[in-house]
Order: C-alpha cells, then sequence, then structure tokens
C-alpha cells in the first residue's frame, strides 16, 4: 500500500503560507520546518565546536606550544565545551527529530503549542549565538571550561558572563521545548494510541521532557547565582563572605548530571526505532525498554555526587553516589539486551542506518563500562580530572549520542526531505568515522590511567604516543564527518526520489508521503494494535 | 475537514492548563535553588540568621503579604466574573489587582532604598565590615525578593495583556484561557512571597 501514494499533493517543503521565502521558514510555526532549522542551525555550530577540537588535537600533537598559547587553548576547550554540551547534544535529538517525528509518530497536526515551539527555537538561536560571541567579544573568551565551577569563574576577567547568560537562554528554550513535548504527548495521541501503543522513541522523548522540565530550573537559577556572584558581589560560593563553592558544585552537578541523560535517552529512543526496522521484527521486550527509560530518568536524578568525589563529601555520601550510580547502569543495559536480541533471528538488512546503530551499542557500551570505573571510589581517586574522563565522556556523548543521531539522520532522511542519498558513500563514511572515533579517543583512556590530566595544553614526554595517536585520529574522524554530509548535503536536491517507505518501517510516520504533507495526514489515522507488528509486507 | 487544512494553533484548554502548570513548576524549582541554598547557610549560621532578620521591617512584611493575599483574590474574582459573562465587575477586579501589584512594588521600592540609605546592600563598605551570615543572609534577601519582584513585574504585563483582551471581548466566558492561566501565574508570585515572608521577616 505504501507506494501507492496518490500523486499531486503538496508537501511541507512546497507548502506555501502565509509568507514567501526566507519567512516562510523564519514565522512557520510547522513543526517540521522548525525541525530542519534546528537541523541546520545545529550543524553550522557542530562544525565551528568541532574545528575548535581539531585546533585542541593540532596542540597537542607536540609536547609544548605548538600552535597556540595556554591561554588560548582554556578559551578553546571551554567554548568547545558550551557549544557542543548546551548548544549541540543537550537540545540535539529532541528539537530536530523529536521536534519532526513526535507528532507524526503519534498521528497528530502538530505539536501543542506551535507558537511556543517557534519561540524555543528563537531562544535557541539568541543563545546560541550569544554563546559563539563570548569567544570573540569583550575581554577575551571565557576559560572556566563549560563547568563553569566557582571561585575561578567568579573571578576570571574573561566573558564569562556572556557563556552563563547564553547558557541560561538556552536552558530555558530547553524547558519550554520539554513542556511542549509532555502537554503533545498526554493531549494528541491518535485516537486508541493508548499509553503502550506509543512507538519508542516518542517514549524516550517523553521520559526527556520531564528531566528538561524539571532539572533544567536547577541550573537556571544557579547561573543566575553566579551571575549575581559577579556582578553584585552577593557571595553565596564565595569563603571570603562565609559562601561555599562546593555548593556550587552540588547545584550545578544536580541539573548537569540528569542532563546527560537529556542527551542520551533521545538518542536511545532514535536506535530502539532502527533496530525493528532493520530485523523486520517486532522490538524485544517493549515493557522493559519504556520501563527502563522511565527508570534511568528517575534514578538519574540522585547520582550527581559522583562528579564530587575528590572535591569533599562525607564518606557515607559517597558511598550512597557511587551505589546509585551502579544502580543507574542496570536500565542501561537493560535497553542493549534488548536492541541485540531484537536482531536475533531477525531478517537483517544492513543498510547505513544500521550499521550506525551497531556502532551506537558497541561505543556506548565502552562509556559505559568504563562509567563504572569512574563511579567506583577507589580508582575514581586516581582517575579523577584526568584524560580518561574525556575519553569516557566522548565515547558516551559523542559514539552514544553523536552515533545514534547520523544513525537517525540516515533513517530519516528520506522521509524529511524526500530522497535518498549514496548507501555506498554513507557505508564508507562510516568506516572512516568509526575508525577515526577509536583512534581519538582510546588512546586517551590509556594516557588518562598513566596520569595525564585533563584540559592541559601541554604534556610530558612520555605521552607522545598516545597524543599524537589521539590527533591523527582527530584528522580522520573530520574527514569522515566531512564525506558523511557532503553525501546528505549533495543528495538533497540531486538524489534519487525516495518511496513513501523505504526501509519498510511500520511507524506511522512511514504510512505518509516522503516528504510529508503540510499537515502531516488527511484523516488522522486509528490505532488499533501494539507498535513493531510486521505484518504488513513489501507484497501488500 | 475544514479545520484539518487550516495550520492554526488548536484551541485545546485543557492542553493550555497543563502546559501552564508545567511552567509553574519549573518557576517553583528556580526558587527551589534559593530555598536550597537559604537552608544550607540558615542550618550554618543560625545565629546570624536571626540578628540580620531582626533588622527587616515585620510590618510592612506583614503589609505587603496582605496585599498580595488580596490581590490572589480579587483576579480569582475576575475569573468567575468573566464567566458570568459581568464584564465590567472583571475589569474593575483585574484593575484592582494591578493597583495592588503597584502598591506592593512602591513598598518594595522604599523598603530597598530604606537599607541603601544605611549602605546594606552586597559589597558596600558597611556590608564587608559585618558578620558572614549577616552578609548572606542579605545577598539572599536582595536575591531572593529582586527574583520575586521580576516576577511580580512580569505577572502586572501579563494580566495588563489579560485586561485589554477582557475589554475587547477576546477574553470571554467561552474562552478565558489565558486568563485562567494569568491567573495562575500570579497565585504562585503570591505563593512564593508566602514562604518568603516567613523565611526572611519572621525567622527571628
Amino acid at each position: 500500500m505504501s507506494d501507492n501514494i496518490e500523486e499531486g499533493y503538496v508537501s511541507y517543503l512546497e507548502y506555501k503560507g502565509k509568507y514567501k521565502g526566507i519567512l516562510s521558514w523564519l514565522l512557520s510555526t510547522d513543526h517540521k520546518k522548525i525541525g530542519l532549522m534546528y537541523l541546520y542551525a545545529i550543524i553550522v555550530f557542530f562544525f565551528v565546536a568541532a574545528f575548535l577540537g581539531l585546533l585542541m588535537r593540532i596542540e597537542k600533537l607536540a609536547p609544548g606550544p605548538t600552535i597556540m598559547e595556554a591561554q588560548t587553548y582554556n578559551g578553546i576547550f571551554t567554548i568547545h565545551g558550551v557549544i557542543m554540551i548546551f548548544i549541540i547534544v543537550i537540545p540535539g535529538i529532541s528539537a530536530i527529530f523529536g521536534n519532526f517525528f513526535l507528532p507524526v509518530m503519534i498521528g497528530a497536526r502538530d505539536v501543542a503549542f506551535p507558537r511556543l515551539n517557534l519561540l524555543s527555537w528563537y531562544l535557541y538561536m539568541i543563545g546560541a549565538i550569544l554563546g559563539v560571541l563570548s569567544q570573540f567579544a569583550g575581554d577575551g573568551p571565557p576559560d572556566t571550561g563549560w563547568t563553569f565551577y566557582v571561585p575561578y569563574s567568579a573571578q576570571s576577567a574573561t566573558n564569562v558572563i556572556y557563556a552563563l547568560t547564553a547558557a541560561f537562554i538556552l536552558g530555558f528554550s530547553s524547558i519550554l521545548t520539554g513542556l511542549n513535548f509532555i502537554v503533545t504527548i498526554h493531549r494528541m495521541r491518535a485516537p486508541g494510541m493508548g499509553w503502550f501503543r506509543m512507538p519508542l522513541f516518542p517514549w524516550s522523548l517523553y521520559a526527556t521532557a520531564w528531566i528538561q522540565v524539571l532539572a533544567t530550573p536547577i541550573v537556571g537559577i544557579t547561573l543566575l547565582m553566579v551571575i549575581a556572584e559577579r556582578t553584585l558581589n552577593i557571595g553565596f560560593f564565595d569563603p571570603a563572605l562565609g559562601g561555599d563553592p562546593l555548593l556550587f558544585q552540588h547545584l550545578f552537578w544536580i541539573y548537569s548530571h540528569p542532563a546527560v541523560y537529556i542527551m542520551i535517552l533521545p538518542a536511545m529512543g532514535i536506535v530502539t526505532e532502527i533496530f525493528p526496522t532493520f530485523s523486520q521484527k517486532p522490538i524485544f521486550g517493549y515493557g522493559a525498554i519504556v520501563i527502563s527509560s522511565i527508570a534511568i530518568a528517575a534514578v538519574g536524578y540522585f547520582v550527581w555526587g559522583h562528579h564530587m568525589f575528590t572535591s569533599g563529601m562525607s564518606y557515607w555520601s559517597r558511598w550512597f553516589f557511587s551505589f546509585l550510580t551502579f544502580i543507574v547502569a542496570i536500565p542501561s543495559a537493560i535497553k542493549v539486551f534488548n536492541w541485540v536480541s531484537t536482531m536475533y533471528g531477525g531478517s537483517i538488512d544492513l543498510k547505513p542506518p544500521l550499521l550506525y546503530a551497531i556502532s551506537f551499542i558497541f561505543l556506548f557500551m565502552i562509556g559505559g563500562f568504563t562509567g563504572l570505573a569512574l563511579g567506583s571510589l577507589a580508582t575514581n581517586v586516581h582517575l579523577h580530572d584526568t584524560d580518561f574522563v574525556v575519553a569516557h565522556f566522548h565515547y558516551i556523548i559523542f559514539g552514544g549520542m553523536g552515533f545514534a543521531f547520523f544513525a537517525g539522520i540516515h533513517y530519516w532522511y528520506p522521509k524529511m526531505f524526500g530522497r535518498m542519498y549514496s548507501n555506498r558513500i554513507a557505508n564508507i563514511a562510516w568506516v572512516i568515522l568509526f575508525a577515526g572515533f577509536n583512534l581519538l579517543y582510546f588512546p586517551l583512556f590509556i594516557i588518562g590511567i598513566q596520569g595525564m590530566p585533563r584540559r592541559y595544553f601541554d604534556y610530558l614526554p612520555q605521552y607522545t604516543m598516545g597524543q599524537v595517536i589521539s590527533s591523527i585520529g582527530a584528522f580522520i574522524l573530520i574527514a569522515g564527518l566531512i564525506l558523511m554530509v557532503w553525501n546528505l548535503v549533495y543528495h538533497r536536491r540531486r538524489g534519487a526520489i525516495a518511496p513513501a517507505n523505504p526501509w519498510n518501517g511500520v511507524t506511522l510516520e512511514w504510512l505518509i508521503p516522503s516528504p510529508p504533507p503540510h499537515e502531516n495526514f488527511d484523516e488522522i489515522p486509528e490505532i488499533k494494535t501494539k507498535p513493531y507488528l510486521f505484518t504488513r509486507t513489501k507484497n501488500d | 475537514m475544514s479545520r484539518s487544512h487550516t495550520h492554526t494553533e488548536p484551541v485545546d484548554h485543557e492542553a493550555g492548563k497543563i502546559g501552564m502548570w508545567l511552567f509553574l513548576f519549573t518557576e517553583l524549582f528556580l526558587f527551589g535553588g534559593l530555598f536550597l541554598v537559604y537552608a544550607v547557610f540558615r542550618s550554618q549560621y543560625t545565629d546570624s540568621f536571626h540578628t540580620a532578620a531582626a533588622e527587616l521591617n515585620a510590618f510592612v512584611g506583614t503589609l505587603n503579604t496582605v496585599v498580595l493575599l488580596v490581590s490572589s483574590m480579587t483576579i480569582a474574582m475576575s475569573l468567575t466574573a468573566v464567566r458570568k459573562r459581568q464584564t465590567t465587575r472583571a475589569l474593575i477586579l483585574i484593575t484592582a489587582t494591578l493597583a495592588l501589584a503597584a502598591f506592593f512594588m512602591v513598598n518594595k521600592y522604599f523598603e530597598w532604598s530604606y537599607k541603601f540609605h544605611y549602605d546594606l546592600y552586597p559589597g558596600s563598605a558597611v556590608m564587608k565590615n559585618l558578620e558572614h551570615g549577616v552578609i548572606l543572609f542579605y545577598g539572599l534577601y536582595y536575591m531572593m525578593t529582586g527574583l520575586h519582584a521580576l516576577h511580580v513585574i512580569i505577572g502586572m504585563v501579563l494580566l495588563t495583556v489579560v485586561l485589554m483582551k477582557v475589554k475587547i471581548g477576546a477574553i470571554n466566558a467561552d474562552n478565558f484561557l489565558l486568563l485562567e492561566n494569568g491567573a495562575l501565574y500570579w497565585h504562585l508570585v503570591d505563593l512564593i512571597w508566602i514562604f518568603l515572608f516567613p523565611l526572611l521577616y519572621l525567622v527571628t
């Protein structure tokens, strides 16, 4: 049925609204166009931040100053972190794929508050531009690291306020998106779509949205307190005035640890969609995946202390946070088990989206296990603030969220743009990316264990081997990224016309034409079964 | 099917209310961070907090509490009036709410400027020589009442828009979501003050 879409419908890309030209995008409340506007913005910022990352790796090609001074390096790793975390990884999947596919997958015509959705995008852009500006304007780039630890962030003479304000505004945008998604999921599911008939990507967005709504205000007020500290001499975090710098760390991580789950939950949601489709088999353990998403969101609130084992906490607090850190690993492991079991016995079709999804599992597992090494009290003392942490973090965020994002873009690209990319180039790009990624980050585990501290622009000669291999990996990774993005950009207008359902998916987005019409559905479908039942076949 | 082809904001009263409640929760968490900081320093510097709080004028605080409580009542009454189609009464009640809010702000202004007169503000020469607990108490006092005052101002802007819309009939007995959400927001402003008042003025 899916190949016989009627000709002559108007897709959302060609839809003529009230406004023409660029305004038809900038003033559009269509969730699909807003999703694409996020996509384009995030790609631009991603290349800026990736370039900064490359500069850091070039600096580390040899000991001593190579291409920059220490202070420049401090600014670059700070802005690399701020852009990557607050502008790309936290909003990324929710804002792009969430906006585009949440309404479609639950059978709605738009999100609950379309105009609020557009406002979120504008807030996002203001915050993002402010964040990038902090690198160039005023008194020099902020040099505090993305964590803004006091007392240094209260004293540094650089543009810290720009970066703090940017993070605050981006947080507000993130709250509004989360709020919108919660209401959308509660109120706008298609008739017959009970909670447990909802596909799993919307479920992961639901869990994420609650974290966005409940955790982000805490970092909002914390950043405001640092701004007040800098401008008004308030002194909450200043020991000279009776304040306590540790209090900042607690408040910061109460948000910023759950934020890690804002990053990874939607990523898990994407691969959960991909495994059933490319195995042509129902997802294994639907209920377990739903419950583990909720469990991750809930337990994830109570593990923030594991960032502070060496900062000064009582023995029992450390014991408690370490224990919970191990607990929170269990739901993630359940999901891995489910994904692998979904593939077992399925008719596997190794297309690019599945390649990325499988490598997601591989990289995410390395990131997850090394996370447990960091979560144990004894090893943490040795590994704290070394390159081991940097490697762990990048395996989770880039290997996890990043590769899931790439999986998602290859999975949904035909639906979003109505064109096919070249599978061959996508596969080659995947090989380069995967090799470059491991070459870049794996050596950091080793030199981290040997004692290489993070955030240093210089290193002792004994780490040269690891640093150089890592820098070579960075060039390979960037080459893979460029090839992957080129493949997608080039085929945006020149690729073969995509059918409505190129992968034989069964969730609702594959029942409508590619690209979808302005209002998604002519008639809102009625849901009569659980999701992921592969009863329809190619010959239907 | 005519509705389905225009891309307008769906009028879903229930959705609008859920959205507002979620937003109010985020506001509570925002202030929650400050309450947490208050709790930490209060337990650390119990005595200084008592002496510092004694400096605040409990009468002005009580007056402002009463003012905000009454304004909460008037905005709730305006909602009932709109639902009963008594537009004039609703307009009077919303205006009364705005007047009470303005009174609150004027009061706040005098309270703050009185303290500034005695150099009791963060970073001042007097403040530097005070005990740590007192400095932190005043830091919290300015930060909490300041953030609250900002919310009062935002609430006033919101209620002014509501007032205009009631006047032109855009808010009426069949469509009063904005008024209801505005009232909810105003109740939040009131509620936060109900917690700030004892914590800052009555702890002595």
